[in-house]
């Protein structure tokens, strides 16, 4: 116990740190993507250790699953596979620092406020079940939003990626022949 | 305690055996530490008897020995390409990203190992057992997809970059059908936790085992499951991302030595990791096929599935011509992910019909209609005809 954090719980938070930070600093764009990626395994081990297994889980198949390997395709679809280096600091550096101090300021304000009063509140105990059984009850107005949202965003990358005009035969092909 | 029940717990009491030597604190640590050993110790020796049995089982189908030198019948064979992949030179290309390409295949096998955790490979034989087993699962082999990636980028080969590429694609498309036809045995047992999952499985009608796989849903979820797990490991007819006659081998051209057999290892590793989760959720797990077969001990049994499965994926191997890109996008967004969807439907219509054989007969035949009008439909445009070559004629 060092500060009255456990050895367990300060590994994790300088591991997440280290992802965050790294991110920030290297010049190569993929191993920015792949230092983020530490950072979500960080913060998937954060909660996995405040016992919230669902939401650890969900971090890792959701974030080191699919938003890494997205960002990675991005970066690949859109540079090339030779990234180039890019300079540290983009010119508006201090904006986006204070952009960041802001938001980290509300989260704390927001987390410092919502504390309970005593520290003797027992957390409660939550598993898969409760979690299943209210998003299908008191959350179920939330989770249907959601849901038509998300088929919105997919049917509209599907609008997307679809090709203009739809000929039966491309042109292509028949020059192939 | 009778024979056939120490028998069946024969690991069990071995750990409980070992760990009593140690004083009291350190006992469940011990214990853990056994069940890694167990783990990390027996799935290497089935990928190496796998080896052996693979490359004799395409020999025959292909009307050739295979291997025949080392040991009696070609036995030895993995003892000595273990030897001649640790003795070869370790080569780094020069322009390779050295560390990325260092971490690749260490991530991958590590990840793999995670998904053994939530196991069971017989009663009382699972490492953890989580209330959301399953989604640990899905989520550590969610992300083996990034160790892929990193293998074919830190390469710079074009040839790693493209089967990277393509591995990533088809392993994100066909991660929605896997996790969507698993589901359904989620629903039914009304829990994520493997062992629950089994345990749900366990009993008989007379001498029949209650096993999903015998249920409209579970069949056809089963079948979503084990095409969606093929395409998952790029196990033949899904391999295009190592297609050897394409892309040299994919993402791990560039690999050599022992790295290469780490990417063989993870590999296979996966593919017994897939076909234990298949196992798991809708051939019973550990259950004894007939109720008269019981007094044979629960690893057996998984363990015989498992081997089972194996032989599936060879046979399959030595079969299948490798798909196209376009026909494997195709299935996946048109076939699997539709017949998926509407399996979730019928696993909820079973749960709630009540018993009776009216739910038996509504649930097979919409399944089967969906079948057979999406099939009709998807293959209106195809003319399966005698192949045109366009160059070789």
């Amino acid at each position: 116990m060092i500060f009255g954090l456990g050895i367990a719980f300060l590994l994790t938070s300088a591991l997440t740190v280290a992802g965050a930070v790294a991110a920030a600093v290297l010049k190569n764009l993929v191993h920015c993507a792949l230092s983020l990626t530490v950072t979500f395994a960080g913060l998937a081990l954060l909660y996995l250790e405040l016992g919230a297994q669902f939401a650890g889980f969900s971090q890792i198949l959701v974030y080191i699953g699919a938003v890494a390997i997205l960002v990675v395709f991005a970066i690949l679809l859109t540079r090339g596979a030779a990234v180039p280096e890019y300079r540290n600091y983009s010119s508006s550096w201090f904006l986006g620092l204070a952009i960041a101090a802001a938001v980290f300021a509300l989260l704390t304000w927001a987390v410092t406020k919502s504390l309970p009063a005593s520290e003797t509140v027992s957390a409660p105990a939550v598993n898969v079940q409760s979690i299943g059984v209210a998003l299908m009850s008191t959350y179920v107005l939330p989770l249907e939003i959601v849901a038509v949202l998300l088929t919105v965003a997919l049917i509209g990358a599907v609008i997307v990626a679809m090709p203009e005009s739809r000929e039966p035969k491309s042109s292509l092909e028949r020059s192939g022949k | 305690m009778s024979f056939s029940s120490k028998l069946d717990q024969i690991f069990i009491l071995l750990q409980h055996w070992i760990a009593g030597f140690f004083p009291q604190a350190l006992q469940p640590v011990v214990g853990t530490i056994l069940g890694v050993v167990a783990i990390v110790a027996a799935f290497p020796g089935i990928f190496a008897l796998t080896t052996v049995l693979e490359r004799k089982g395409l020999g025959r189908m292909q009307n050739r020995l295979g291997p025949n030198r080392v040991g009696p019948l070609g036995i030895l064979q993995p003892v000595a390409d273990g030897i001649k992949s640790l003795t070869k030179e370790d080569i780094v290309p020069l322009s390779a990203d050295a560390l990325v390409h260092f971490l690749a295949p260490v991530v991958l096998v590590v990840a793999i190992f995670l998904c053994y955790a939530v196991l069971p490979v017989g009663r009382n034989m699972v490492l953890m057992n989580m209330d959301a087993g399953l989604l640990f699962f899905f989520a550590i082999g969610a992300s083996t997809e990034l160790s892929i990636f990193m293998a074919g980028w830190s390469s710079r080969n074009k040839y790693s970059l493209l089967g990277a590429m393509r591995a990533v694609a088809q392993m994100i498309s066909y991660e929605v059908p896997l996790l969507l036809s698993s589901v359904v045995a989620v629903m039914i047992t009304g829990s994520l936790s493997t062992v629950k999952i089994v345990e749900a499985q366990s009993g008989f009608t007379g001498w029949f085992p209650h096993w999903y796989v015998f249920t409209p849903w579970g069949f056809a979820g089963f079948v979503l499951f084990v095409i969606a797990a093929l395409a998952e490991t790029n196990r033949s007819p899904f391999d295009l991302p190592e297609g050897e006659s394409e892309l040299v081998a994919g993402y791990f051209t560039e690999y050599s030595g022992f790295k290469f057999a780490l990417f063989f290892l993870g590999e296979y590793l996966g593919m017994f990791s897939i076909a234990g989760f298949a196992i798991t959720l809708f051939l019973g797990g550990w259950g004894a096929p007939l109720s008269v077969l019981g007094f044979i001990p629960s690893w057996a049994w998984f363990f015989a599935k498992l081997f089972g499965a194996i032989f599936f994926f060879i046979w399959l191997r030595g079969t299948m011509p490798r798909l196209r890109q376009d026909q494997l996008m195709n299935f996946a967004w048109k076939f699997m992910l539709p017949m998926a969807l509407l399996n979730l439907l019928v696993a909820g219509a079973w749960r709630f019909l009540g018993e009776g054989w009216s739910r038996w007969v509504i649930c097979s035949v919409v399944l089967i209609g969906a079948y057979v009008l999406l099939g009709r439909v998807l293959m209106r445009g195809q003319h399966l005809g005698p192949r045109s070559y366009r160059y070789a004629d």
